[in-house]
């Protein structure tokens, strides 16, 4: 690479090369300067005011938002530099409640990371006096305004890279916060639960919320059994709480530490990985030899899932209604416990998990029995790490154990569901598979596209093509779900991850600054897929005998009371209904798609028609709730007729109709 | 779009002007108007017309007789309602004088005695307004028609000379040449920075972009500050013809003026001289029959002073929150919507065409050679003459507070030149100047050079009466109030000044106390995202620059020399007036007073909550407040 | 939400093409029609304009005159600005809030009939102290003179009743 010149940091000449902005020219040169909003991945936001550089004839400057250029000379510790850095952090540490010893974030907290190495010691400031107060009722995540420093990072992420948009600024000056949509709590709101927000979070603003103690409790419980498993995800990242390298492989140490706990059954994730194949793939070719219901999206990511409620419900029929594998292991060990005499409720399922989101999914109603969730309770990967800690068990001196069977027995292709494609590489294993007998397991198929958040690939089955696309990030997904939408995209087949990178780059895994993490997790899965005998989901002869004990096909009656769901329309609702008593009710469906497709101007047409026809006393005229009909927009029912797809005309015959109805 | 022929229209006008034998003008600046000014305008037009006098209330073809027009801001708004009859200039009007005006100076060329300015120096009256000191000492270049002229009619503007500099860069000029012209003219931005205006165009020129926007800055939030308000109202088409000029110079075909909601009479204005130009083929496509398009449009704020910071004024017009951004990238690179944008103050704009008229060298004449030109400045506070001013740059504090307004009045309202303590310049980025700044030359630097700036020109005179805590305590209350939230230093920096300000009003700080302000002040100047921030802790320097006594008798003697400070006020009463008919012990909250009838009465200070009820209630004025 | 005012924001909407540039003059403009921005009108224009309803609230609270709660029906404006500070506008200031039992959290009369806003400058420093009632400007207040203004506010209403 040639260099564009050099910048003189504190006295050394550092060559530039594509680096954005000065400061990370001089995180080149070996200084860690401190930040708080400040990612790569976001846009460059300028206001924690630390990242300060003193460059000679431009003064003191952030150095984020500076391009370096040719001849530069920067000082980045003066002593007013180093005046400015420690006042901010004082005033940040006296805007709030830190309470660092008690904080969930502690050791992991960047705020006290650089408070630390800063050297404060004390606050000559004013300490707030007043208590926000705190979202607790999500499932998934803790929102703890006292910790907030307001550097805007989840707020960026939420819509920068994930598209969403939750979570934004309310207020101004010194009254500024970070607040769900109209200050209401997290679980009332549009929130998908992917955590990217607590992962990128400096403070303990934002956490996971542990369900740690629940666990230890039904360990301790004499009439509980309590079965564990671990997804794919969790053992390439656990060891960098212990310093081992990210993408090592740790499954054995993991499977060890679970026992010590006190956990009874130690299962692994990739199990059921392989049994989701088994569904999702006959699934997806029952569907395509029909050639209905396509493309049809993966269902495992129970964020890209909520996230579809909220924003797709005319896409909800095109979700596979397989359960996630966290889901249908549960149900398993649940349903073999039964069959083997015990009771339902005497044993409860743990799972670890990379994610926040997985929280939330076990929490959801479809996937409990009177009451008693498939899935008692979720860690997260750091959770874990906690509980670890909290036995005193010294992780990085434990010999590897294994996993109990069955449901501990793997194939390679359960393995690579924690990373971003994995899904799709199963699927097509397991298709290849079918179709080719003999075939090796590596994939064969026409690769059109690969970047890091979308893979697009072309494949041959029985002389159709079968389109298919692996995108990861939930903006990403929404992008390409406008081309699908607008004809610009065809695809049979999509996966959809919503953390970047996949589950190796969830919200649960372990806190770190180097991006390079989740490509080094995704090489450790890899490495341990390529370790397996078996790689193709329908080697696993532990599924078949599952099958044969439920006496149920693939697919078949019994598979779908146990590993199949349904999806629910969570659209935004923004008109109450409204009716007068006499009157023709004329509702038209205001949900987004109806108003998308023209609602509104339904709306006006309809106006227009009973002015016309000098009915306007006889009828009423109101937007209504969303009808949930979204494929069928716009929707207008009128009385009980519902009219979909509806236009002017129709609306006429059926309002005639009823006019006459009613004057009867 | 056929060429706009100004020359016929203003040759039009002057003919027609000629048909006119008297011409009222009612002054319909907000000032005015909200002291009835419009009831007074309407009183002539009935008044006149019920003695069949004919009244035109526009210059046009069959215009005769009597002239009634509404002007914007005069500038002398304390002395408002203002009207003018031919030369005779009337203060203090009032809707049932009109009769009297009509009567004798309309029909008869008299002055109505007492309504004419009296000078309160010395008691001497002015029937023309150019001889009044307020005026006189004044150079009124940009202001030149502002008051004088209608704002509602285009050719008014365009027969005092409007628009053909604007004809002229769109027809005769090429952009680098409009930047240069400018450039030589050593114009600087009025908004505050005083950044050169002519570099600032070149580069927004040079810069490549498919779209460039101008965008007028009329988001005036200086408290104390008017300047911009008046020439919106008063010479809009100023504003709009400065804009055009400077879409030329840098290519760009789009234009926003921002203004402030709490501006609706200059929102109209400009609504409505826009739509005026639109029809003249001003605005619009190919204007002044030039290949060339510009259209405006108007933005209303909605309430945010920081807003005046541009990259939070680009923010806003995008429909986000008006937080500041990064610069770089500067406007001139990436600005509105990402494209090249010029952002200039309105005071810039309304020069831009009188400047080119005129030429640099005439201007240069102006002011000093580094701050060419003249400055508006809103003059308020404890003056007699409280208005808009506009002097040549260089002018002093003793010649705009003394010669121009008058003086400093004391509490009383009166002229007092012992009275004066400070004025404060630049609002709440600005800073304090004192006694010994009398005879400062005002200029961008110089003013820099003592801690102030010019700000967008609020200059606020204060008495002796005034408490300099008190004052820095309302400006960071202001800015605290007013920051956007955005960067940690501005952010929680005001908010942990201004509760060290309370401190030492309430007398609970320590010297400490004023060595961590001083501290936390300089690491907000040099460490916070934008001009806010930056500009913020201003007042608190150069106050306790300037007033560092009053600081310390609020913290050491726990005293406020000024008695502003109501935690600081002694309540004590005078033995020798106190009758002892014991009203203040009964209506005394706290149990403080103790006293036999007919007796003296005391104040126990320790239990004191100093709520002044037993000095409203003493009726023999025994009770006082000591500092 | 009635039809009739959705009605009125659909027409808002049409008329700024639903450009989400144009956030800020539409939430001026639903303001107008509601007196005060209610979450199923930022609701509605957060779907309309293709954002996220957070971002409207986040917009409509950072400037000071946008309202997410109902405001009274006479809007009271006493300017605190530089010139009518150091004119004693906080004494008309506190007279208001005395005479309509308002604090510095509670803007909004318990009958709905005053909202009291404090404002930074309304440019008409010449005449300060200034006060606005439905934006009518009185110059040279006092707190004499305020307590009267809201009396014959309320004559005013009472004889409309």
């Amino acid at each position: 690479m040639t260099s564009k010149g050099f910048v003189s940091i504190e006295g050394k000449q550092v060559a530039i090369e594509n680096e954005k902005n000065l400061l990370e020219l001089i995180r080149k040169a070996g200084i860690e300067i401190p930040t708080f909003c400040y990612h790569s991945e976001l846009s460059v936001y300028g206001a924690c005011r630390l990242c300060l550089a003193d460059i000679e004839g431009m003064g003191i400057q952030a150095s984020c938002s500076i391009e370096p250029k040719d001849g530069m000379k920067v000082k980045v510790h003066t002593p007013q530099i180093r005046e400015i850095r420690r006042t901010n952090i004082e005033l940040l540490l006296a805007s709030g409640h830190h309470n660092c010893t008690t904080c969930v974030k502690t050791g992991y907290c960047t705020l006290q990371d650089v408070a630390r190495k800063l050297g404060v010691k004390e606050l000559r400031f004013k300490e707030a006096d007043t208590r926000k107060a705190r979202n607790t009722h999500s499932h998934s995540i803790v929102r703890d305004p006292d910790k907030c420093i307001l550097c805007g990072d989840c707020i960026r992420m939420c819509s920068e890279v994930q598209g969403i948009g939750v979570i934004d600024f309310a207020g101004r000056g010194s009254k500024t916060e970070v607040l769900p949509t109209f200050g209401k709590d997290l679980a009332d709101v549009e929130c998908v639960n992917c955590g990217q927000c607590v992962r990128i979070c400096p403070t303990g603003a934002l956490s996971s919320k542990s369900e740690v103690s629940q666990i230890w409790a039904d360990i301790w419980s004499p009439s509980k059994k309590v079965a564990v498993q671990i997804a794919p995800a969790v053992r390439v990242a656990l060891g960098e709480m212990y310093n081992l390298p990210a993408g090592e492989n740790a499954t054995g140490q993991i499977a060890t530490a679970l026992r010590m706990i006190g956990f009874d059954y130690v299962y692994d994730t990739s199990y059921s990985a392989d049994l989701t194949i088994f569904e999702e793939a006959t699934e997806f070719l029952q569907r395509f030899e029909k050639g209905e219901k396509l493309p049809l999206f993966t269902s495992c990511c129970p964020a890209w899932v909520k996230h579809a409620e909220h924003c797709y419900s005319d896409l909800l029929e095109n979700i596979s209604t397989c359960k996630s594998p966290q889901q249908m292991m549960a149900s398993a060990i649940k349903a073999s416990y039964v069959k083997e005499g015990g009771k339902r409720e005497d044993i409860s399922v743990v799972s670890v998990m990379p994610c926040t989101a997985k929280k939330y999914e076990a929490k959801r109603p479809e996937f409990s029995v009177n009451g008693d969730s498939d899935v008692s309770n979720v860690l997260t990967t750091m959770e874990l790490a906690r509980m670890i800690d909290e036995k005193g068990i010294k992780f990085s001196e434990l010999e590897p154990g294994a996993f109990d069977m069955p449901f501990g027995f793997k194939t390679g292709a359960g393995v690579i569901f924690g990373t971003a494609g994995g899904v799709t590489e199963a699927v097509i294993r397991y298709i290849m598979g079918i179709v080719v007998p003999s075939a090796d397991y590596k994939p064969v198929c026409k690769v059109l596209h690969e970047d890091a958040s979308l893979k697009e690939l072309e494949l041959e089955v029985n002389g159709k093509k079968v389109r298919i696309a692996a995108v990861n990030g939930l903006k990403n997904a929404k992008k390409l779900i406008e081309d699908i939408k607008t004809g610009k995209k065809q695809y049979d087949f999509i996966e959809v991850m919503a953390c970047p990178n996949g589950c190796v780059g969830g919200a649960g895994q372990p806190v770190t600054n180097s991006s390079q993490n989740a490509a080094k997790r995704r090489e450790g899965l890899y490495g341990i897929d390529g370790q397996q005998q078996l790689h193709k989901p329908q080697d696993n002869h532990y599924i078949t005998k599952l099958y044969d004990a439920l006496q149920s096909e693939i697919g078949g009656h019994k598979a779908h009371e146990l590993f199949h769901t349904h999806y629910h329309n969570r659209k935004r609702v923004n008109i109450s209904p409204r009716s007068e008593e006499g009157k023709v009710h004329v509702n038209v469906c205001f949900g987004s798609t109806c108003v998308r497709h023209g609602a509104k101007d339904l709306v006006r047409q309809i106006r227009q028609y009973a002015q016309s026809k000098n009915i306007n006393a006889q009828i009423d005229v109101s937007p209504s709730f969303c009808y949930e009909k979204c494929t069928k927009a716009p929707v207008v029912r009128i009385n009980d007729v519902e009219i979909e797809k509806a236009d002017i005309e129709k609306i006429d015959i059926v309002l005639t109709k009823e006019l006459t109805k009613a004057a009867q | 779009m056929p060429k706009t022929d100004l020359g016929a229209i203003k040759n039009a006008y002057d003919k027609n002007y000629k048909n006119i034998t008297k011409k009222i003008i009612v002054c319909a600046g907000t000032g005015c108007v909200s002291s009835g000014s419009l009831k007074i305008f309407e009183a002539f037009k009935k008044g006149l017309e019920e003695r069949k006098i004919h009244v035109s209330l526009q210059i046009s073809e069959g215009c005769r007789e009597v002239y009634l027009t509404k002007s914007g801001c005069q500038g002398f708004c304390q002395q408002g309602p203002l009207l003018s009859i031919g030369d005779i200039f009337y203060t203090k009007v009032k809707e049932s004088d009109v009769e009297e005006l009509i009567e004798k100076t309309v029909l008869k060329d008299e002055p109505v005695e007492r309504l004419l300015y009296k000078n309160p120096a010395d008691g001497k009256k002015y029937a023309k307004s150019g001889d009044i000191p307020f005026y006189k000492k004044q150079t009124r270049f940009l202001l030149r028609d502002c008051g004088r002229i209608n704002p509602g009619d285009i050719n008014e503007y365009i027969s005092r000379g409007g628009y053909f500099s604007a004809a002229k860069a769109c027809n005769e000029m090429t952009p680098e040449e409009i930047c240069k012209a400018i450039s030589d003219s050593g114009l600087r931005g009025r908004g505050g920075g005083g950044f050169p205006t002519g570099r600032k165009w070149d580069l927004t020129r040079q810069s490549k972009g498919d779209k460039k926007y101008v965008i007028c800055n009329g988001d005036e939030g200086d408290p104390g500050a008017f300047m911009d308000r008046s020439v919106m109202e008063g010479d809009p088409h100023a504003v709009l013809e400065g804009m055009i000029i400077a879409a030329r110079a840098i290519g760009a075909d789009e234009g926003y003026i921002y203004v402030r909601m709490e501006y609706p009479l200059a929102v109209e204005r400009v609504r409505f001289a826009i739509k005026q130009a639109e029809e003249a083929g001003i605005l619009g496509c190919g204007i002044f029959g030039s290949g060339h398009n510009f259209k405006i449009n108007v933005m209303e704020g909605a309430g945010a002073f920081v807003c005046g910071e541009e990259t939070a004024l680009i923010a806003s017009v995008e429909g986000e929150r008006g937080m500041p951004r990064p610069k770089p990238p500067f406007p001139a690179q990436s600005g509105l919507f990402g494209k090249p944008t010029v952002i200039n103050n309105v005071e810039t704009l309304a020069n831009i065409g009188k400047v080119m008229a005129i030429g640099a060298a005439e201007f240069r004449k102006m002011g000093t050679a580094a701050s060419p030109g003249t400055k508006t400045f809103a003059l308020t506070g404890h003056v007699c003459n409280s208005g808009l001013v506009e002097v040549p740059f260089g002018s002093t504090i003793h010649q705009i507070v003394n010669e121009i307004a008058g003086g400093t009045a004391n509490d009383k309202g009166e002229a007092d030149l012992n009275a004066f303590k400070a004025v404060q310049i630049g609002g709440p980025s600005g800073g304090c100047l004192t006694k010994e700044h009398m005879d400062l030359p005002l200029d961008f630097d110089s003013l820099k050079s003592v801690g102030a700036m010019v700000g967008s020109g609020g200059l606020v005179v204060m008495n002796d009466k005034t408490c300099m805590v008190n004052i820095a305590k309302f400006f960071m209350g202001f800015t605290q109030n007013e920051s956007c939230g955005k960067c940690v230093s501005c952010r929680e920096g005001t908010k942990q000044m201004l509760n060290m300000l309370n401190d030492i009003s309430e007398g609970k700080a320590t010297i400490k106390t004023l060595d961590l302000l001083d501290g936390l002040a300089n690491v907000v100047k040099v460490s916070s995202l934008c001009g806010l921030g930056k500009s913020a802790p201003n007042p608190v320097l150069s106050t306790i620059k300037y007033f560092k006594d009053e600081y310390l008798a609020h913290i050491k003697d726990k005293t406020c020399p000024t008695n502003n400070c109501k935690a600081l006020a002694k309540y004590i009463i005078d033995a020798v007036k106190c009758k002892g008919c014991t009203a203040c012990k009964r209506v005394c909250p706290a149990g403080a007073i103790s006293g036999e009838v007919r007796q003296a009465h005391k104040i126990d200070a320790s239990k004191c909550i100093k709520c002044g009820a037993c000095a409203s209630a003493c009726k023999f004025g025994a009770v006082s407040v000591g500092g | 939400m009635s039809l009739e005012k959705l009605n009125d924001v659909i027409a808002i909407l049409n008329e700024y093409d639903n450009n989400p540039s144009k956030l800020i003059p539409i939430l001026q403009k639903v303001q107008q029609q509601y007196n005060y921005l209610p979450q199923d009108a930022m609701t509605f224009v957060a779907n309309s304009l293709g954002i996220a309803p957070s971002k409207v609230y986040g917009v409509a609270t950072f400037f000071s005159h946008f309202s997410t709660v109902p405001k009274g029906r006479h809007i009271i404006k006493i300017c605190d600005g530089t010139a009518c500070h150091v004119k004693k506008s906080e004494g008309i200031i506190n007279a208001a809030k005395k005479r309509l039992g308002l604090t510095d959290e509670k803007h909004t009369s318990n009958d709905f009939m005053f909202t009291l806003e404090c404002v930074s400058c309304l440019g008409a420093c010449g005449i300060a102290p200034v006060a606005v009632v439905d934006d009518e400007v009185h110059p040279q207040m006092t707190p004499e003179k305020m307590t009267a203004l809201i009396d014959a506010v309320c004559a005013k209403e009472k004889a409309n009743a």
